[in-house]
């Protein structure tokens, strides 16, 4: 359930009945967003939108802090002789719930 | 093969009612959407009266022969709305629609008719535009128009304006386009990115406009197959993947020829802004319709100078090997998505309509 | 597509996978909540990649498949209205009622339309100043900060013929009422993290440490399942029951305070029947007395509705994780999504729907789709 996908905020305004509005580019489309929600987002942000509206910030640094521990996992046959055995840290409770 | 429901009203199975119907006692618009229900509703009603040889294939058109030649002849009816859209309009597709349909049977498109329905208060300007479009299409395709009808109803009672094409060719000689010809090994070619024309009427629809313009890939398939041919491979199959998408395309083919299919999700193209497009809505671009492309299925030793001579002419830059036929999972269209995992690519029952879950 | 095409990496799914066959000792059943992540394993075959120890089953968390027959013919009964214009997201056009689909109805001559978003039917409502616009509010807690705001700025702009048929469900109840099952095989989860970037994940540890199950609030792309299926099955094999959270980069643990907020302000908790499963407690929002003149129910007066489900069915065992779609005799044959006999097939985030899609009417066991 709930189909949110992230676009890129290109542009605020605020549409004729006051309620705050943006554009966001998915991909390349673009398509107006509510942004009632998010007010402390700007242009430039990645914000995940729902049926029209953003509901969240994509917190950039988060995501590829998350990103990277998981691009560091090794398979088994990457590790080098000697190193069998490794253990994989999982990440401390903090670390994993995306505190800096 | 797939498991039909059987034709069984089911309340008398279960005692209790309401349930759903087994048997449409209407016409629903799923009916026209080029999946399993329009196949139904083929294979139950039209079939059945009309049961002959040139009829069986189902193909995109008939071939018969008269005298020497090799004849191609198809049909094809447009209701699109809007009537006018982002990169054609209804004119030009009811052109395209037909002369594509000649040339997947492999057959050099050679004259039309048309068939108009106009509704009552339909403005002249808009009507005037629609056939100089179509006029520009037939000169683009090089085919001539030779015989028409209009008819005009109540308003109300047609959309604007609904186009009928039909359309006669000449198939050349050692062109045996067939379904029933596909073999396991042969390779799955599919000529440039999907899901555009699909997306391109969805985006002007009330309520899901974009900011953004996407403008329908529809367009003349006849150079494009005549450049396949003139690499002289023994085509086994062309099908331009309309309504339904790639995927219904291909499980027709598959069904018809009695072998399995297996794609690989990475390598089928796609432009970025169709594909957000996708995401946004909910929609699978497998079943999104396309216009301007086609699916060529061939000999493997054939795959690569077909795929260079589709790359070499402008409908055909971001042609590729999608798949290919295998003995395995016959009558299914299996696919290894893009993590390494495998799906079934199955038919749709109705309409994809845009989702929130 | 920047985060999105990242967590469909071929390379790093295949090590997350390689990571959980690694560390997995013995069987363990994990339960998706969200009907977007059944169709994500589904669409891509993440379950068919995971080692045989790990069961995933479907969870109730789609909204469509669970709005009640009731619920549904009432919608029905106020589409056909002369008068009305009945607006839907796409998902709801074609669940059949007891007699027909909104389809159908359109077809009938019903002024059926999909949107894309609620605030659509604001403009609609303007525009048609003759005609009463009704919008189907359905969803989990992800889409009420959405129905809300059409609410509120109804209310807020005096757009009179503007009303909504809410049928709202909440996930922490539903999760409770399958833990406390006699039937239940769950032993951890994978949370839905869209409802949580909107209500937090607070409220899920008391359930964690109530039933002593870890909850992972997860995403919805194959990398993001796949990690989260990870970081439980790392938490089973330790026996800890925590909750975590794979999706930071969305999900922070207070959620969204101001768009919970106004959902406070528009609706309220009131119990309701989930279709499949039956009447749960404090599982459902309603509108809050001020906005009555907005509220569909009261205002269309609809006769008390008499339904009747399918007693072949069984959705809510489906939903509840308890059988999976091909356990049940009907599957691919009796029901399929052309003729759907309950819940779980009628929305192509069913479990069952999903199942069907993907073909797995077609073979019953995991070992029949080889790995190409």
């Amino acid at each position: 359930m709930c189909l949110a996908i992230p676009g890129k905020l290109i542009e605020i305004s605020e549409n004729p009945e006051g309620v705050r509005m943006g554009k966001a580019n998915f991909g390349g489309i673009v398509k107006q967003v509510c942004l009632e929600y998010t007010p402390e987002v700007n242009t430039g942000d990645y914000v995940l939108v729902h049926v029209g509206f953003a509901l969240s910030k994509v917190d950039e640094d988060v995501a590829a802090r998350t990103y990277a521990l998981l691009e560091e996992m090794k398979q088994l046959d990457e590790l080098q002789e000697g190193e069998m055995g490794v253990e994989i840290p999982a990440q401390t409770l903090e670390e994993r719930n995306g505190a800096p | 093969m797939t498991t039909n429901a059987p034709d069984v009203d089911g309340s008398v199975l279960m005692g209790s009612c309401p349930l759903p119907r087994s048997n449409y006692k209407e016409i629903v618009l799923a009916h026209g959407s080029g999946g399993k229900l329009s196949q139904e509703l083929i294979q139950k009603i039209v079939l059945p009266q009309f049961r002959n040889d040139l009829l069986e294939p189902l193909h995109d058109g008939a071939l018969f022969s008269v005298g020497d030649a090799r004849l191609a002849f198809s049909t094809d009816s447009y209701v699109v709305s809007p009537i006018f859209f982002p990169g054609g309009d209804i004119g030009k597709l009811a052109v395209h629609g037909t002369v594509n349909d000649l040339a997947m049977c492999g057959a050099r498109p050679l004259h039309l008719s048309v068939g108009f329905i106009l509704e009552e208060g339909l403005p002249m300007d808009d009507f005037q535009r629609v056939v100089r479009s179509m006029r520009e299409a037939a000169d683009a395709a090089r085919v001539t128009l030779v015989t028409g009808d209009t008819k005009v109803v109540d308003r109300g009672k047609a959309d604007k304006i609904f186009i009928n094409t039909s359309g006669i060719g000449v198939v050349p000689k050692g062109v045996n386009i067939d379904p029933k010809r596909v073999k396991p090994g042969d390779k799955i070619i599919l000529s440039g990115a999907i899901a555009v024309h699909g997306i391109a009427i969805m985006s002007v629809r009330e309520g899901l406009e974009f900011e953004t313009e996407i403008a329908s890939d529809s367009a003349p398939l006849n150079g494009l197959v005549e450049a396949i041919l003139a690499t002289k491979a023994d085509v086994h199959v062309l099908r331009d993947p309309t309504r339904g998408g790639i995927t219904s395309a291909l499980s027709e083919i598959t069904q018809t020829a009695g072998t399995g299919m297996v794609l690989e999700e990475a390598r089928i193209p796609i432009d970025e802004e169709v594909k957000g497009a996708c995401e946004i809505l909910g929609l699978d671009p497998l079943y999104v319709a396309n216009e301007g492309k086609l699916l060529a299925i061939v000999p493997a030793d054939a795959a690569d100078a077909v795929l260079a001579a589709m790359r070499a002419h402008p409908l055909g830059r971001d042609a590729a090997i999608i798949g290919e036929v295998t003995a395995d999972h016959a009558g299914f269209v299996l696919m290894k998505t893009r993590i390494g995992g495998t799906r079934v690519v199955d038919m749709l029952s109705g309409e994809q309509l845009p989702r929130i879950c | 597509m920047k985060y999105l095409d990242e967590y469909r990496d071929e390379a790093l799914a295949q090590k997350v996978v390689a990571e959980i066959r690694r560390i997995v000792t013995r069987p363990w059943v994990l339960m998706e909540v969200c009907g977007g992540q059944t169709h994500t394993i589904v669409k891509y075959g993440i379950d068919h990649l995971l080692p045989d120890e790990v069961e995933l089953v479907h969870g109730p968390g789609c909204p469509v498949c669970v709005t009640s027959l009731e619920m549904i013919d009432k919608a029905h009964a106020i589409a056909q209205r002369p008068d009305v214009i009945f607006c839907s997201f796409g998902d709801m056009l074609r669940v059949p009622g007891s007699e027909a689909d909104l389809l159908v109805l359109k077809s009938r001559g019903a002024d059926v339309r999909v949107v894309y978003s609620p605030l659509d039917c604001l403009k609609i409502a303007r525009t048609n100043p003759g005609k009463k616009v009704v919008f189907f509010a359905i969803g989990f807690e992800t889409t009420a900060p959405s129905n809300a705001m059409s609410v509120w700025q109804a209310h807020k702009q005096g757009i009179k013929n503007f009303s909504v048929l809410v049928s709202h469900v909440l996930v922490p109840p539903a999760m409770e009422s399958i833990l406390a099952s006699p039937l239940n095989r769950v032993q951890g989860f994978l949370g839905p993290g869209h409802v949580c970037t909107v209500v937090g994940y607070e409220e899920y540890e008391p359930l964690a440490a109530r039933f002593h199950v870890p909850i992972v609030v997860t995403g919805f792309e194959p990398l993001d399942l796949l990690e989260g299926v990870l970081m439980t099955i790392r938490q089973l094999e330790a026996g800890t029951y925590e909750v975590q959270n794979q999706y930071p980069r969305v999900v922070k643990r207070e959620g969204n305070r101001v768009a919970r907020d106004l959902v406070n302000k528009v609706f309220e908790v009131c119990d309701r029947k989930w279709r499949g499963v039956g009447s749960i407690p404090k599982s459902g929002y309603k509108l809050r007395d001020e906005f009555r003149d907005h509220d569909a129910e009261r205002l269309f007066e609809v006769k008390e509705i008499d339904t009747q489900e399918s007693s072949i069915c069984m959705s809510g065992l489906v939903l509840q994780g308890v059988k999976k779609p091909h356990d049940c005799p009907a599957f691919g044959t009796l029901c399929t999504p052309l003729h759907p006999l309950g819940a779980t097939m009628v929305s192509a985030e069913g479990a069952c729907a999903a199942y069907y899609a993907y073909g797995r009417h077609l073979q019953c066991e995991k070992k029949e789709l080889a790995p190409v």
